[in-house]
């Protein structure tokens, strides 16, 4: 096409990007290698960002058309936006940033393969057409390849286009601007989302087979848009970390069937390892909260099981303790053995700091004090490990689960601070609740819990919390980071 | 031929790219799990790649024009974004090695005097 003559430039050489492209992807398994432990990860992120940069840079040098406005324009747009939400995002919403990161980038995919079908539609489902540039588009045109390259295309739009707004709902949910219980359709909603996703389907098929209409790409985007809404509104909050890991390994395959479909191997590698990575974390995250993908994707997690949970909480809506700062102070003073096992309410309350200075202030008094995190503690496997490490808790005061357990029983005081579901014993004890199977951190084991909560409400998950309940239990009322902090003072006075 | 053989040496590459993945990432610890989901989003943000290799070809049309700019608008905040809150992520992990005294390995906690 144009811009033939400087072709012959070896920047522009298609071995040349194809070296580029892998030394690429190269740095970004070499970065993911790097994220795998607390010392290397910061190299490995780099490393994958320097990856990043030189697969643009190589895409940069062959773009022959004058369109560089444009490129400049987007990049621009792009970077005014993400790089101070980015830089101001506060630690607790991590998981919401994820999620919109995340969904820009379906929705980069989808846009892709619209702008792509848009070009070169008229030719899917036919079989002897060539164009494009020396990367152009759809390079490789020779016998049924077309038909592949427009199916990979049509699966790029669809899942990019799902992603796109299931993301989106997820962190509506989690900035809490919907609601984070369940929204569903009751019954129908399953089938109501198996005919989205046939609609689709049989959408992305006819324009495989050669349906050159642009409305039939429309109402496939617009099905699988519905579908993303229709798949992510019926899931509960507690739920959401899984999903926005799920719908990561969504838009990283996506990603990948653009490669295949623009025949283009960074993009194909960098998205395939986003994928298979994306799955496997989903699993651990479903696995942690003993819940299985499928049901979880079925939907309405909390919803009707809240009103299981509830009905059964009626029966011992016994006595709740509480207790007040002064008499926690004592009661840790005089432990030998704490461990705090912080959640959510922790970190909304920004309560990570002021827990670290009690913590300095128990060991003062020979009081052995770690943490207790569960898998999912927060709300993303790991979140609860980045607020402390914010708050410069030492790494090795944090128990993972199952070092923490066999613990609790040696422990004198478990200081529960805005946690919840993850204490709570009906997971072991009452097969109807619907975080039966869940682990959890095992609380009631040691000789006394105090648990710093806002109010009796139920915690993410809708479940009420037998804990509280509990003879050993005392509540202290009020929020973690006022309430930590007055039981430090009390501690000085002691 | 040739041509058509690039299919089959993606399908390829896809496979292989996959089982890296796997074999990568399922060596990292719990902890780092959140840094790791965002940082593996970030690198989806290749996606970029796609929206300038077309905006780079002729004959868009003004409303693909369009369509791509947003997508490279879209491409560079999954990047750009992604890579940096990671980085602030994990910077906060770094912090932490600074009591030594306490040695890497604590292994079982049971050490009070």
């Amino acid at each position: 096409m144009s811009a033939v003559p400087l072709a012959t430039s070896f920047l522009q050489d298609q071995s040349f990007l194809d070296v580029l492209y892998i030394i690429a992807f190269g740095l970004f398994i070499q970065g993911l290698r790097g994220l795998s432990g607390p010392t290397t990860a910061v190299r490995g992120n780099r490393i994958a960002a320097v990856g990043m940069t030189i697969a643009v840079i190589a895409t940069l040098l062959n773009v022959n058309e004058g369109n560089w406005g444009l490129i400049v324009l987007g990049v621009a747009l792009g970077t005014a936006v993400g790089v101070p939400a980015a830089r101001q995002v506060k630690m607790t919403a991590m998981p919401q940033m994820v999620a919109l990161f995340n969904g820009v980038g379906g929705g980069a995919v989808f846009l892709i393969a619209w702008a792509e079908f848009r070009r070169d539609g008229s030719t899917y489902g036919s079989h002897t057409v060539n164009l494009g540039g020396p990367l152009g588009g759809l390079s490789a045109h020779v016998g049924g390849v077309s038909t592949y390259v427009a199916a990979f295309s049509v699966f790029a739009a669809i899942v990019g286009s799902v992603s796109f707004w299931g993301s989106n709902i997820a962190f509506g949910k989690l900035q809490e601007i919907l609601p984070g219980r369940p929204i569903s359709l009751g019954s129908a909603q399953q089938i109501v989302n198996l005919v989205l996703l046939i609609l689709a389907l049989a959408a992305g098929v006819d324009l495989v087979a050669g349906a050159h209409s642009e409305l039939v790409f429309i109402g496939m985007l617009v099905c699988a848009a519905l579908l993303g809404n229709a798949v992510v509104l019926p899931i509960g909050g507690a739920d959401m970390p899984v999903v926005i890991s799920m719908l990561n390994a969504f838009t990283g395959l996506s990603a990948a069937a653009t490669g295949i479909a623009l025949d283009n191997t960074a993009l194909i590698v960098a998205g395939m390892i986003v994928g298979a990575s994306g799955s496997i974390l989903t699993n651990l995250m479903a696995v942690a909260m003993n819940r299985s993908i499928p049901s979880i994707i079925a939907g309405g997690f909390g919803g009707g099981g809240a009103v299981e949970g509830a009905s059964g909480a009626g029966e011992h809506a016994g006595t709740v303790r509480s207790t007040s700062a002064a008499d926690a102070a004592i009661q840790l003073a005089y432990a030998n053995r704490v461990v705090i096992v912080p959640g959510y309410g922790m970190a909304v309350a920004q309560a990570q700091h002021a827990v670290h200075e009690l913590t300095k202030a128990l060991e003062k008094r020979q009081v052995e004090v770690s943490y207790a995190i569960h898998p999912v503690a927060g709300r993303m496997p790991g979140h609860m490990n980045v607020l402390l490490a914010e708050a410069d808790v030492p790494y090795d005061q944090l128990k993972e689960m199952d070092d923490a357990n066999p613990e609790f029983a040696r422990t004198d005081v478990s200081l529960v601070i805005g946690a919840n579901d993850v204490t709570n014993p009906a997971a072991k004890n009452t097969p109807s609740s619907p975080i039966y199977g869940m682990p959890i951190l095992e609380v009631a084991d040691s000789k006394s819990v105090i648990v710093i909560k806002r109010s009796m409400n139920p915690g993410f998950a809708g479940i009420e919390n037998e804990l509280y309940y509990d003879p050993k239990t005392t509540m202290l009322f009020g929020d973690a980071k006022s309430a930590v902090s007055e039981i430090t003072a009390e501690l000085a006075n002691i | 031929m040739i041509l058509a053989s690039t299919l089959t040496t993606n399908l390829a590459i896809l496979v292989l790219a996959g089982f890296i993945g796997f074999v990568v990432i399922s060596k990292v610890p719990n902890t780092l799990h959140t840094p790791l989901m965002s940082g593996t989003n970030a690198i989806h943000g290749i996606v970029l790649l796609g929206g300038l290799l077309i905006v780079g070809l002729s004959g868009n049309g003004t409303f693909n024009k369009i369509i791509l700019v947003i997508a490279i608008a879209f491409g560079t905040i999954n990047v750009v974004g992604g890579f940096l809150v990671t980085d602030r992520m994990l910077e906060m992990f770094k912090t932490k090695p600074k009591p030594p005294p306490g040695s890497g390995e604590d292994d079982g906690k049971g050490k009070s005097a």
